[in-house]
């Protein structure tokens, strides 16, 4: 225990003593929240619209409104010139165009029916399907409230709708900062784990300090664990950090049991420092060992439903997430923080952290030599 | 019993016989130089030596303990200095000196004691809260050596220790090296520097891994009807 204790003591006086770490500790995590969080928003705004206006009535004005009233859409252009149009999808300068006919407004009230066009670029096909998607239930409304309003029509008479209203649970007003954040801190917790304790490691080497470590009689155990857990207690300190700023800057709600998140924290970073520990005996430089590390947290993070959900990939892909410590991190502390998921709710993802972090240490250490 | 004693210690790197059983003794107390061209197999039979590698056969006492079996208790037992240095740059001299106490299991008191006695020895007390990384390097091996020595080991290992260091910095060096010994340290010491093996009680002169010469550096020049030891070592180099 004691030269675990000197060896911590040396860590964390190296730590703190490095410019740089101080930077990633402290600056990296607001950056990364401040920045990641308000960008990786899939909620799309200010989609740049066409309206090519060939009616210029009252309703077709009125439809115009209520588009750029949503927030959703901006006009770029408003006109009658179709080629003007299709010219600004080509040089991608609008999203979407909407085409509203001559006689719109007439046909409306004379033949109780009238056509709208509307043209998607579709280069990014989830931008487009989301325009489409608010452009159809805009136009839908509007439709209702003609009926209601202009055309004295009773809303249940003529063709049945089905009203299909919403209902968001977990997450309201659909924020999505708040969907993000907690991912984002799994993201950063992980890389301070995966990827400074292999470096801290693979650094003895070379400097070729660790040569003289290994003439000690320090023990393996203790190396391993002298070298771990400062970064363990900087990531949970990170974490505590991240959470802060999500709760003063997103208002992040804390749903479930603080508790429980830095428990299946605690469990997991393990999982994560094992990887870098296992790296670490195989690397010899630095570079080496960030690069293994990097292509390791890359896949998992892309895999890990952070980013676009696991539902949407190939089933191969989805089995492949029951090997992605991220996964389940992101997983939980989503489901903690925005559901507030109980311990019933996470205990088994919590086991299967556990095991994962003994085969992963356990590996390690094997792997791991005083002796060549 | 002698601190190190070797049968036929050999280390195979697949075809290569880096040490071909070599067979010696080091007696207490006394500086032993242990010389050879670079490749000769230096090295490798040190680390062997320290516990650091795995002999492929023969066998090695080193302060009693077998280095196969209580690699542990060899290590409890030998203080070691590399030609790559061996304090960390980014700690002060007296972290560095508390870091090695304390992985030695030398106990607080005990670590302060010495620290103090180091550093006026070394007279580097106003030193002691500077980094490593701002000394002069003659002065980091002085410190690396005393650091190397501060739990009081039987047997120190110095791998090339006074690589690149000025002629007046390694006289210094060479007086640490005299107190220990003088003290009882045995001391085994590399070397590419012919003067310094002169300094030695007896050297031992590799030649492709194996042991061809070994004895006091007089008895050598004798033998091999040299002026100084930079012939006996030219002689024997050039000889394979």
């Amino acid at each position: 225990m004691r030269t675990i204790r000197f060896i911590l003591q040396k860590e964390f006086l190296q730590i703190f003593r490095n410019k740089s770490m101080l930077r990633i500790i402290l600056v990296i995590p607001i950056v990364q929240l401040l920045v990641l969080s308000n960008a990786a928003n899939y909620e799309i705004k200010n989609l740049a619209i066409d309206v090519v206006d060939h009616d210029h009535s009252a309703w077709s004005q009125r439809l115009v409104n209520k588009l750029t009233a949503s927030g959703y859409f901006k006009i770029y252009r408003h006109s009658f010139d179709r080629k003007a149009a299709f010219e600004d999808l080509e040089l991608d300068k609008a999203d979407i165009v909407l085409m509203i006919p001559p006689h719109f407004e007439r046909d409306l009230v004379r033949e109780n029916e009238a056509t709208l066009q509307l043209l998607v670029n579709a280069i990014n096909g989830s931008k487009a399907g989301l325009a489409n998607g608010y452009a159809n239930s805009i136009i839908r409304d509007f439709n209702q409230g003609i009926r209601t309003e202009w055309l004295a029509m009773d809303k249940h008479s003529g063709p049945a709708v089905i009203d299909v209203t919403y209902s968001n649970w977990f997450n309201v007003r659909l924020d999505y900062k708040v969907f993000m954040v907690p991912g984002i801190l799994v993201a950063l917790v992980t890389m301070i784990a995966a990827f400074l304790s292999g470096m801290n490691i693979v650094k003895e080497k070379e400097i070729g300090t660790i040569e003289q470590l290994n003439v000690t009689p320090i023990r393996k155990h203790h190396f391993i664990l002298g070298k771990l857990i400062p970064f363990w207690i900087v990531a949970l300190f990170e974490l505590a950090f991240g959470l802060l700023i999500g709760k003063l800057v997103f208002s992040l709600p804390i749903g479930g049991s603080l508790w429980l998140i830095f428990l299946f924290a605690a469990v997991y970073l393990w999982v994560m420092l094992g990887m870098g520990l296992l790296i670490s005996t195989f690397t010899e430089t630095q570079q080496q060992a960030m690069f293994i590390a990097w292509f390791f947290v890359i896949i998992f993070l892309l895999m890990s439903g952070l980013f676009t959900p696991v539902e949407n990939m190939p089933q191969w892909a989805q089995t492949l997430t029951w090997f992605n410590p991220i996964a389940y991190f992101v997983k939980v502390i989503r489901m903690v923080l925005l559901k507030g998921s109980d311990w019933g709710n996470i205990q088994s993802y919590l086991l299967i952290m556990l095991a994962y972090a003994l085969v992963m240490n356990g590996v390690a250490i094997l792997n791991y030599r005083k002796t060549s | 019993m002698q601190p190190i004693v070797t049968n036929a210690l050999t280390k195979k790197f697949g075809s290569f016989i880096a040490t071909n059983a070599i067979t010696f003794e080091v007696k207490q107390g006394e500086i032993f130089g242990f010389l050879g061209a670079n490749g000769a197999g230096k090295t490798t039979a040190m680390r062997m030596l320290c516990g650091l590698l795995r002999p492929s056969s023969g066998t090695a006492k080193v302060a009693g303990y077998d280095v196969y079996t209580q690699a542990d208790k060899v290590k409890q037992n030998i203080g070691y200095m590399s030609q790559r240095f061996s304090l960390y740059e980014d700690l002060k001299v007296k972290e560095n000196i508390r870091f090695y106490g304390g992985i030695y299991g030398l106990r607080n008191g005990e670590i302060k004691e010495k620290t103090e006695r180091l550093l006026q020895k070394l007279g580097m007390e106003a030193e002691a809260d500077q980094l490593v990384s701002a000394l002069p390097l003659g002065w980091k091996q002085k410190l690396a050596f005393s650091v190397a020595i501060l739990h009081d080991p039987s047997i120190v290992f110095l791998d090339e220790p006074t690589g690149g260091v000025d002629p007046v910095t390694r006289r210094q060096f060479w007086d640490l090296i005299y107190e220990a010994a003088n003290r009882g340290v045995t001391v085994f010491v590399t070397t590419h520097y012919m003067d310094e093996a002169e300094y030695c009680d007896r050297v031992s002169i590799m030649v492709d891994g194996r042991i061809q010469a070994l004895d006091t550096p007089r008895q050598l020049k004798a033998q091999f009807g040299a002026e100084s030891m930079d012939d006996v070592f030219l002689q024997l180099a050039r000889g394979k």
